[in-house]
């Protein structure tokens, strides 16, 4: 198959809508979170403002080639998880660079920057971010394991790893989703879900009151700022494979950002209900309630 | 001048027996004194960076002295700082203004020194209650400094023992038109005076056992 050039510019277009999207959307969720505490919260511009103001620092320090690639690691994890899974589905201009088995690619790249993140936070010496990413990948670990369930569960049910065919396969109505042909799969890829937001009840690696503030502790301006791209960049990223797995994906712009949203809210819903977590409470949670669930959506399918 | 022995230069051994000489000022901090960090080159830009720095102040999470009190309700409901971009880092390379809350006692003021000379030029010292401005009810106290400012480059002081958290508020806002207007320079004001504000630390810290500046 011949590679189509055009596909380049769309593909950086796609991640230009959804850097602002999810700049926004962050802010949304932090505003919403607010809100339920009865706070205004941040303006809905402030992390355009915070970026800016990091890569406006005048000094920086570094502890190494590693503490310089955590960051592109985790940046280039989240660009590579969004540039190889179709945002729109049967568009042309926004099928990225999806392929035949992009769906084990996208399985990568999520785990990608939490690795970077490790290498880089590893170098920059400092034994708050050795013990934050420690804690950060145990975590992310049982927490990937229903949602790596759940997808082989719907790779199994529609007997293909193309993101596209799997978005395909949902189409014609609301009850052709997995959601419904599937639903234990969903169940336990939600449940994972929670676990890799960052957000309460299993935020602790990243929070502020605990071991502060775990991997990052080093990192400041330009890093920093980089890490906040990607925090931009990854939940809308993440957010879509979901999307397109278990909820018919999206056939335009709105559609998109009212599923992305919809299914954001339900990690910041959870968040704002519950408190935090432990980190080996949150293992055993996951091993207990959300593995199970993806073991059995494999063996009913 | 005493210096605890895990800073001493020393021989150690390793679990694979092989012998390597440690000397913990040198291998674990930068010697190199601060340095001034001219603005960006073009005025625009500063411009814009200082209006970016003005509306989206990083608070260092280190309370000093009772002051740190004031600075809670800020994050509540009630005063929610959040909205005028105002947050707290926990971590010093992450913050760009370290509001030191109330007395520093010199053991504290070790603390406070090594905090801020981790933070990112540019940044900002925020002195809280009349303490910091000349002691004080501990005016006449052996083991709290009186004047702040001949320890650190403060912007702004914020008076009142205690300033409630509205004066906070007033004093941040008071800090961004600083910033936006160009004058929070207090990190180059170190770098430039380093020997001055070095001589009058160690003055009133006898048991100096850091490097001279920790990065």
């Amino acid at each position: 198959m011949p590679f189509d050039w055009m596909k380049i510019p769309y593909t950086l277009l796609t991640l230009f809508i959804v850097i602002n999207y999810g700049f926004l959307l962050n802010a949304l969720i932090q505003k919403i979170g607010a809100r339920v505490g009865r706070r205004h919260g941040i303006p809905i511009w402030q992390n355009y403002i915070d970026l800016i103001k990091n890569y406006g620092l005048r000094s920086s320090i570094s502890h190494g080639v590693m503490f310089y690639l955590g960051p592109v690691f985790r940046l280039s994890g989240g660009v590579g998880l969004l540039i190889f899974v179709p945002t729109i589905y049967a568009s042309d201009m926004f099928s990225n660079l999806s392929f035949a088995g992009d769906l084990i690619l996208a399985l990568y790249f999520v785990f990608f920057g939490t690795l970077g993140m490790a290498l880089g936070a590893g170098e920059s010496g400092h034994p708050h971010a050795a013990i934050g990413i420690t804690r950060g990948l145990s975590q992310m670990t049982a927490a990937e394991l229903p949602f790596g369930l759940a997808v082989f569960s719907v790779a199994l049910q529609y007997q293909t790893l193309s993101i596209t065919a799997i978005v395909a396969a949902q189409q014609g109505g609301i009850l052709n989703w997995t959601l419904f042909t599937n639903p234990l799969a969903v169940t336990a890829a939600m449940l994972g879900f929670l676990g890799s937001m960052m957000r309460p009840p299993f935020d602790v690696v990243i929070a502020p009151q605990e071991i502060p503030i775990g991997p990052p502790t080093e990192y400041h301006s330009s890093y920093l700022a980089m890490m906040q791209t990607n925090r931009a960049i990854f939940p809308v990223a993440k957010i879509v494979i979901y999307m397109n797995l278990f909820f018919g994906g999206a056939s335009d712009w709105p559609t998109f950002a009212l599923k992305v949203f919809l299914i954001y809210l339900w990690s910041a819903f959870v968040g704002v209900v519950f408190p935090r977590f432990r980190v080996e409470q949150s293992i055993r949670w996951f091993l207990i309630w959300a593995v199970p669930l993806g073991v059995l959506s494999i063996l009913v399918v | 001048m005493s210096m605890k022995p895990e800073l001493m230069k020393r021989m150690v051994k390793g679990p694979d027996g092989v012998e390597f000489e440690v000397e913990p000022l040198r291998d674990y901090y930068c010697e190199a004194p601060p340095t001034v960090m001219p603005a960006a080159y073009s005025k625009i830009v500063e411009d814009l960076f200082n209006w970016a720095r003005s509306e989206s102040i990083w608070i260092l999470g280190f309370g000093t002295g009772c002051g740190a009190i004031e600075m809670r309700p800020l994050m509540t409901p009630r005063f929610d700082a959040y909205r005028y971009g105002i947050q707290w880092r926990p971590t010093p390379r992450q913050a760009n203004l370290f509001v030191i809350s109330g007395y520093l006692s010199t053991k504290t003021l070790k603390r406070a020194i090594r905090s801020y000379e981790q933070m990112q030029n540019p940044k900002y010292v925020i002195g809280l209650g009349s303490c910091t401005i000349n002691g004080g009810m501990y005016w006449d106290s052996y083991n709290t400094i009186k004047r702040l400012d001949d320890y650190l480059p403060v912007d702004l002081y914020i008076t009142g023992c205690m300033p409630r958290p509205e004066a906070l508020l007033a004093g941040f806002q008071d800090m961004k038109k600083l910033i936006r207007a160009g004058k929070g320079e207090g990190a180059n004001q170190y770098a430039e005076n380093f020997a001055w504000y070095k001589a009058n630390q160690k003055r009133v810290i006898h048991d100096w056992d850091m490097p001279d500046y920790n990065w």
